[in-house]
C-alpha cells in the first residue's frame, strides 16, 4: 500500500480525467441541441417580425376593400372563393375516406389507402399545377376552378388523415351501443359517430385550409393572368388571388409593389397563424374530450 | 310504396312489433349506399394519383419522343432553338436539396432531442408548436423574405466570410452581387425541411422505451451517451425516413426557390452562383412558354420530379413501416 493511493478525504468531489471529458461532451451536446431549437425559433421570429414590421404600414381599410392600385380587395376575395370551392370539394371526399378507413376497411384495404394518402400528401405542389393545367386549362382558359381543384387535392389527404384520427377516438362503446339497439350501420355512422367527431373534423379542415391558402405553385399555372382591379366571384374565369399577386410583385422589383406584397403577406400569415394555432388548440381539446 | 298511409305506418311501427319492412329496406339501401360512397371516395384518392401521373407523362410525350432519355443528362436549355435538356436542373435540384438536408437534418434532429429529452414541459409546449409553425408559413412569403432580407444579408456578410476563409474549396467561389444564389436557395429550403424532420423525429424519440434509457443512465451513461447509445440507434431507420420525407419537400419546392436562386442555367461548382432546379424552372418558365415543345419539356421536368419525389416518399414509407412493425413486435 503506497501513500499515493489514498485520496485526500478533504478534496471536493469533482470529476476528473475521463469522466470529466465525458461530462463535458454531454454538456456540449446539450448546448448544441438547445442552440438548434433557438435557431429555428429565431428564424420564425425574424420572418414574422419582418412581415409585421414591413406590412403593417400598408394595411388600412382601402387596402382591404378596394382594387388595384390602392388596395388588394379582389385578390383577397379571389383567394377566399378559391379556398372555399376547394374545401367544398375536398371536405366531403376527405371525410368519406376517413369513414372508409375507420368503419369499413380491413387491414388489407387500409394499408394501401393510407400509403396513397401519404403519397398524395408528398406530391410537389408544382406537379399538381401541371396536372390541372393539362386537365382543365390547356386549350381552354385559366380559371379559379382549376386552382381550386389543385388546392382540393392538397387538402384531401390532410382532411382525410385528420378526420381519421378523430374518428378513431370515438369510443367503440358508442358504436356497440348503437348496434345493440338494432340501429342500422349507416344510421349510427351518420347520427352517432359523425356528430361525436364533428368538432375534430372541422378543425382538421381548418388546418387543411390554412395549408392550402398560401399555396402558390399550382395557382401560377391555373389562375395567374387576371385583372387586379376587378372584383370577381366567378370561378370559371381567371381569378385574382393573394399568393400569385405576392409572387408577381416580388418578381417585378418595384419598391411600392414590395410594400403592397408585405401588406398582403401580413394578412395571409396572420390568417394562417391564427387558423392553425386556434385549430390546433381546439383539436387538442376535442381529442382530450374524446379519449377521456 | 306511395300507398303506405301515415296511420298504417304508425300501426306497423307500433310498440312490440317488428321493424317496418319499409324502414328495413331503407336501412339495407342506406348501408349499401354509405359503403359504396365511402369506397368510391377511397378509390378516387387512388385514381387522382394515377391520373396525375398519366397527365404529366401525357403532357411530356412530345419532349419524351424528341429527346428520349438523353434529356435527363443533356445540359443545353435553349427555348429559342428548341433544344432542351434537364441536366443542369437536375444538378441544381440535387445540390440545393443535399445542402438543405446536410444543414437542416442535424439541426432538426437536435431539435427533436431537445424537445424530448432536455426541455422542461413548459418550454416544450411552446417551442414544439413554434417549430411546426415554421412549416405553415407559405413558401411564397418565405421566398419573398429570402429575396429582400436573407439574400442581401447573405451576400453582404455570409458569402464573403465563407469565401475568404474557405475559398480554397471550389464550392465557396466568388460571390455574385445580387445575393441570389444556390446558397441562399439552400438556406430557404433548410428552413422548410427543419420543421418536417423535427416533428417526426420528436415523435420517434418519444417512442423510445424509458426502461432502456433508464438502464443506460443507471450504468453511468451521461445524457449524450444515452442519446448516442440508446436513442439514436433504436430510431435510426425512422430518422432516415424522416430525412427522406424532408428531401421530398426540398426537391419539389418551386416558388421560394425560383424567387431566390437567380435562374442561371449553367453547371456551376460554386454555391454562390445562380442556378436553377427542376421545380423552379417550371414555375419560372411555364407561364411564358410559347412553343408546345417548350411546354412539353417542362412537363418532362415534372416527370423527373414526380419519379424522384414518389421514389423518396415510397422508400421513406417502406422504412417507416418496417420500423413501426419492429417497434410493435418489440413491445
Amino acid at each position: 500500500m503506497s501513500e499515493a493511493a489514498i485520496p485526500d478525504p478533504a478534496a471536493p468531489l469533482t470529476p476528473s480525467g475521463n469522466l470529466r471529458r465525458r461530462q463535458l461532451v454531454s454538456r456540449l451536446a446539450e448546448l448544441a441541441a438547445t442552440a438548434a431549437a433557438v435557431i429555428a425559433v429565431a428564424a420564425l421570429a425574424i420572418v414574422i417580425y419582418t412581415v409585421v414590421a414591413r406590412g403593417a404600414g400598408a394595411i388600412d381599410l382601402d387596402f382591404i376593400f378596394t382594387g388595384y392600385p390602392t388596395g388588394v380587395g379582389p385578390m383577397l376575395l379571389g383567394t377566399i372563393v378559391i379556398a372555399l370551392v376547394a374545401t367544398l370539394m375536398a371536405m366531403p371526399v376527405g371525410v368519406l375516406i376517413a369513414l372508409f378507413l375507420t368503419e369499413y376497411a380491413g387491414s388489407r384495404a387500409s394499408g394501401p389507402l393510407r400509403l396513397t394518402l401519404d403519397l398524395l400528401n408528398g406530391l410537389p405542389s408544382i406537379i399538381l399545377g401541371l396536372f390541372v393545367f393539362a386537365l382543365l386549362v390547356d386549350h381552354k382558359q385559366q380559371s379559379g376552378f382549376a386552382g381550386a381543384v389543385a388546392l382540393a387535392i392538397i387538402e384531401l389527404p390532410l382532411i382525410a388523415r385528420g378526420s381519421q384520427e378523430v374518428l378513431m377516438l370515438v369510443p367503440q362503446g358508442l358504436r356497440e351501443a348503437s348496434d345493440a339497439l338494432g340501429v342500422a350501420r349507416w344510421r349510427s355512422v351518420l347520427t352517432v359517430v359523425l356528430p361525436t367527431a364533428l368538432g375534430g373534423i372541422v378543425t382538421a379542415t381548418v388546418l387543411a385550409v390554412a395549408r392550402a391558402a398560401g399555396e402558390t405553385a399550382p395557382l401560377i399555372l391555373a389562375t395567374s393572368v387576371f385583372d387586379p382591379k376587378g372584383f370577381s366571384v366567378n370561378p370559371f374565369e381567371a381569378m385574382p388571388n393573394v399568393p400569385v399577386w405576392i409572387y408577381k410583385l416580388s418578381e417585378e422589383g418595384n419598391p411600392e409593389g414590395f410594400t403592397e406584397a408585405w401588406g398582403m403577406s401580413l394578412l395571409l400569415v396572420s390568417f394562417i397563424l391564427f387558423a392553425s394555432l386556434g385549430a390546433r388548440a381546439l383539436l387538442a381539446r376535442s381529442k382530450r374530450k374524446l379519449s377521456s | 310504396m306511395s300507398t303506405v298511409s301515415p296511420t298504417a305506418a304508425a300501426q306497423v311501427s307500433g310498440r312490440g312489433r317488428r321493424m317496418s319492412p319499409l324502414r328495413k329496406r331503407l336501412d339495407l339501401v342506406g348501408d349499401r349506399v354509405l359503403f359504396g360512397v365511402c369506397t368510391l371516395a377511397a378509390l378516387l384518392a387512388a385514381a387522382i394519383i394515377v391520373l396525375v401521373g398519366y397527365q404529366i407523362v401525357h403532357g411530356a410525350s412530345a419532349a419524351i419522343s424528341k429527346f428520349g432519355f438523353a434529356f435527363v443528362y443533356e445540359t443545353t436549355w435553349q427555348p429559342n432553338f428548341g433544344v432542351f435538356g434537364a441536366g443542369s436542373l437536375l444538378f441544381g435540384t440535387a445540390v440545393t436539396s443535399a445542402f438543405a438536408l446536410l444543414l437542416g437534418a442535424p439541426i432538426a434532429i437536435a431539435i427533436g432531442l431537445f424537445l424530448t429529452l432536455l426541455a422542461p414541459r413548459g418550454v416544450r409546449s411552446v417551442v414544439g408548436p413554434l417549430v411546426e409553425l415554421l412549416a405553415a408559413i407559405p413558401s411564397v412569403i418565405l421566398g419573398f423574405w429570402g429575396l429582400l432580407v436573407l439574400g442581401p444579408f447573405v451576400q453582404a456578410y455570409v458569402e464573403p466570410t465563407l469565401h475568404n476563409t474557405l475559398g480554397f474549396l471550389p464550392i465557396f467561389g466568388t460571390p455574385e452581387t445580387t445575393g441570389l444564389s444556390v446558397f441562399t436557395a439552400s438556406l430557404i429550403l433548410t428552413l422548410m425541411v427543419i420543421p418536417i424532420i423535427a416533428s417526426i423525429s420528436r415523435d420517434l424519440f418519444q417512442s423510445v422505451p424509458a426502461e432502456l434509457q433508464d438502464g443506460a443512465r443507471a450504468l453511468g451513461a451521461t445524457r449524450w451517451e444515452v442519446v448516442r447509445g440508446v436513442v439514436l440507434p433504436t430510431t435510426s431507420s425512422g430518422v432516415v425516413a424522416a430525412c427522406l420525407l424532408g428531401l421530398g419537400r426540398a426537391l419539389g419546392e418551386a416558388i421560394a426557390v425560383s424567387q431566390v436562386i437567380g435562374a442561371g442555367s449553367e453547371l456551376q461548382s460554386s454555391l454562390f452562383r445562380s442556378g436553377d432546379t427542376l421545380a423552379s424552372r417550371i414555375a419560372l418558365q411555364f407561364p411564358g412558354a410559347l412553343t408546345e415543345l417548350h411546354k412539353a419539356s417542362l412537363f418532362y421536368c415534372g416527370v423527373i420530379l414526380l419519379v424522384i419525389g414518389l421514389a423518396s416518399n415510397l422508400i421513406a414509407q417502406a422504412i417507416g413501416r418496417r420500423f413501426s412493425y419492429q417497434g410493435a413486435t418489440a413491445r
